[in-house]
């Protein structure tokens, strides 16, 4: 077989094992409950068959590892459960929802603004990165350092607060509010997502581009690069066709940690501009103990987040001219 | 007076040991070395400690006393004017960086005990223990924390102790990697080699041989591990999941004034209120990063290029 596709399917299956892991940590969370949970969720005036009730609802009288697997065949059939709020135990008639139907149309936003806030950073974070790299020490390349090592440092909702101060208080360029809905036109939808995306690439642009900058000059020290500058090309094609190529593995790695990190970052953003993602819901579910939709949403960023890096890790693989070439 | 003083021998003068430099002294001269930036941090973070340490003495008012103007403009009895329900915003500064930095101080110190100590003991024992320990911290790493602190303060319920114990496992994970790869390096050593013959502890071996040697790295890593649990249990209360009112913290507080911001065009002062809470967290986190960049670079020569 040739080593990188065995290279591929052993790390295929260690990102399956360890989603199996994380599915097993995520389901035996509502193990750890407290003893009175059923009380908490239902309020004090629960009677003792009512909470009896919501325990059965919720399968508490069966065995850990049959639940598991319940558990885990419907999420893979996209049954995520109902939501605990506006249950029949909890009196009245059944207003609960599946959570699959509160996710899939917050998902689908916070994948676009994501995917928005993707398609500029990267680009500019590379570009960056490189033209550093190219004028290493120069005014250039300290103004972008000193930029990007402060807002490294800022917590994403100043961020967020600072352009909402410039661009929606002081000057009204861009809406504060994000409130997008299904039918809302690409346009007007971009348009309305401008601040928080800006803000997501504000915080990951700076990571990405100072590993584009560090992977590139790390390179430049090496023989070969050098041979290319006696041979007398210019610099930039010595940085885009010499240094580049090898330089791929740890940029993708660091593209793709931080797209996962877009993942985590959405949910302060998310209640910042109040966009309708999959963030706020978690955090509204977290508010009011809603487990079951807590579950889903951190299945859900979880599997994200371990695609994302399995993928980089694939992607570095693949592009590795080392392995590509086996002698 | 003697004669011995104008004796004069360049053996004796050659031979003197030159006068040793107290701690202090080297402690010193390395401070004077430092460049601007990491000076403004350290008087940075020298500011936050006294403001922390002394806030009882500096707020102005009590912590949760209510006024009854909630809204107050800047200036007057209200330097930066009152919050939603009328409390003096410099005190709830003041006291959110004793409630904030302390929070996060605790949190930090809390994991690395955990992550350092079984980085530690799964450095030097190796086998079994390493490979269970190293598995089990992939498995943890693999869930985003934020996510992952969030789903576990949705179980046990947001109390400062919880936050504390939450963050401070999750972060674990990361002091144990970085203090296990750094301790292997040191573990094959043979000076180690000879206290385990010498027939020392675990923990002899872990405190008196190992740490000494890894501490640069270690001590930079508490700036910055400091700096992530410091942002991350702001985001937390940010949420309205981390610190709960009526303590004063510096996460809430942006949270509960940010509708001011609206009114920037009638009001500039009232649009900063909640970015001063922002601001000085940010602030606190460019100064401890400061600080650790000068550091590394002074230790461990980790340099940028060249």
């Amino acid at each position: 077989m040739h080593p990188v596709l065995a290279t591929v399917i052993q790390r295929l299956g260690l990102g399956i094992l360890t989603l199996f892991l994380v599915s097993i940590i995520i389901f035996s969370a509502i193990e750890f409950l407290p003893g009175d949970f059923g009380q908490a969720i239902l309020g004090q005036s629960a009677t003792k068959e009512t909470v009896a009730a919501f325990r059965r609802e919720l399968g508490l009288d069966m065995p850990a590892y049959i639940r598991y697997f319940d558990w885990v065949g419907s999420v893979m059939t996209g049954d995520l459960g109902t939501s605990f709020s506006g249950r029949v135990s909890s009196g009245g008639e059944d207003r609960s929802r599946a959570v699959a139907e509160l996710i899939a149309p917050r998902l689908w936003n916070t994948l676009f603004l994501a995917g928005l806030t993707a398609i500029i950073a990267v680009p500019l974070a590379l570009l960056l990165g490189v033209t550093a790299a190219l004028y290493r020490n120069s005014l250039y390349d300290r103004a972008v350092n000193a930029i990007t090592l402060t807002t490294i440092s800022f917590p994403e909702f100043f961020v967020a607060y600072l352009l909402i101060l410039f661009f929606a208080s002081l000057y009204h360029v861009f809406p504060s509010l994000a409130n997008v809905s299904a039918d809302t036109p690409l346009m007007e939808r971009i348009y309305r997502s401008a601040l928080p995306s800006l803000t997501l690439t504000l915080v990951i642009v700076a990571h990405m581009m100072r590993m584009t900058r560090a992977a590139i000059i790390n390179l430049l020290a090496s023989p070969y690069i050098e041979m290319a500058q006696l041979k007398g090309i210019s610099k930039m094609n010595v940085i885009l066709r010499h240094a580049l190529p090898n330089a791929w593995a740890p940029i993708v790695n660091v593209i793709a940690f931080n797209l996962a990190y877009l993942v985590v970052g959405v949910v302060v953003v998310e209640v910042v501009f109040v966009y309708p993602g999959i963030g706020q819901l978690m955090v509204d579910a977290v508010t009011t103990r809603d487990i079951p939709v807590v579950q889903a949403c951190a299945l859900i960023f979880a599997a994200t987040y371990i695609l994302l890096n399995l993928l980089a890790d694939i992607i570095s693989i693949i592009t590795n001219p080392r392995l590509l070439h086996p002698r | 007076m003697s004669d011995t003083e104008q004796t004069y021998s360049a053996a004796g003068e050659v031979g003197q040991v030159r006068a040793r430099r107290t701690f202090g002294q080297r402690v010193w001269l390395g401070l004077k070395k430092a460049p601007v930036s990491a000076w403004f941090g350290m008087i940075v973070i020298a500011f936050y400690m006294i403001v922390a340490i002394f806030a009882p003495l500096i707020a102005p008012y009590g912590e949760a006393k209510i006024f009854p103007q909630p809204f107050a403009p800047w200036g007057g009895d209200f330097l930066f004017g009152t919050d939603q329900l009328g409390r003096d915003v410099l005190t709830r500064l003041v006291y959110g960086a004793r409630n904030t930095v302390g929070i996060a101080v605790a949190t930090t110190l809390l994991s690395f005990g955990i992550g350092g100590g079984l980085g530690l003991a799964a450095a030097i024992s190796r086998g079994w223990v390493d490979q269970i320990l190293s598995r089990f911290v992939d498995v943890l790493m693999a869930i985003p924390s934020l996510i992952f602190a969030l789903m576990l303060l949705s179980i046990f319920g947001s109390s400062v102790l919880n936050l504390i114990i939450i963050i401070a496992v999750l972060d674990a994970t990361r002091v144990f990697r970085l203090t296990r790869a750094v301790s292997m390096n040191v573990v094959v050593m043979d000076f180690v080699e000879a206290a385990r013959l010498r027939g020392e502890g675990l923990a002899w071996v872990m405190r008196r041989e190992i740490l000494p040697n890894i501490m640069p790295p270690l001590v930079a890593e508490f700036g910055l591990r400091f700096c992530f649990v410091f942002l991350t249990i702001a985001a937390l209360s940010f949420l309205g999941v981390g610190i709960q009112p009526p303590t004063a913290d510096w996460g809430s507080m942006v949270r509960e004034n940010a509708s001011l911001i609206q009114f920037a065009q009638y009001d500039i002062t009232a649009a900063l209120t909640p970015l001063l809470p922002a601001a000085a967290i940010a602030l606190l986190t460019v100064a401890v990063n400061f600080v650790v960049d000068w550091f590394l670079h002074k230790t461990s020569g980790l340099r940028d290029e060249h």
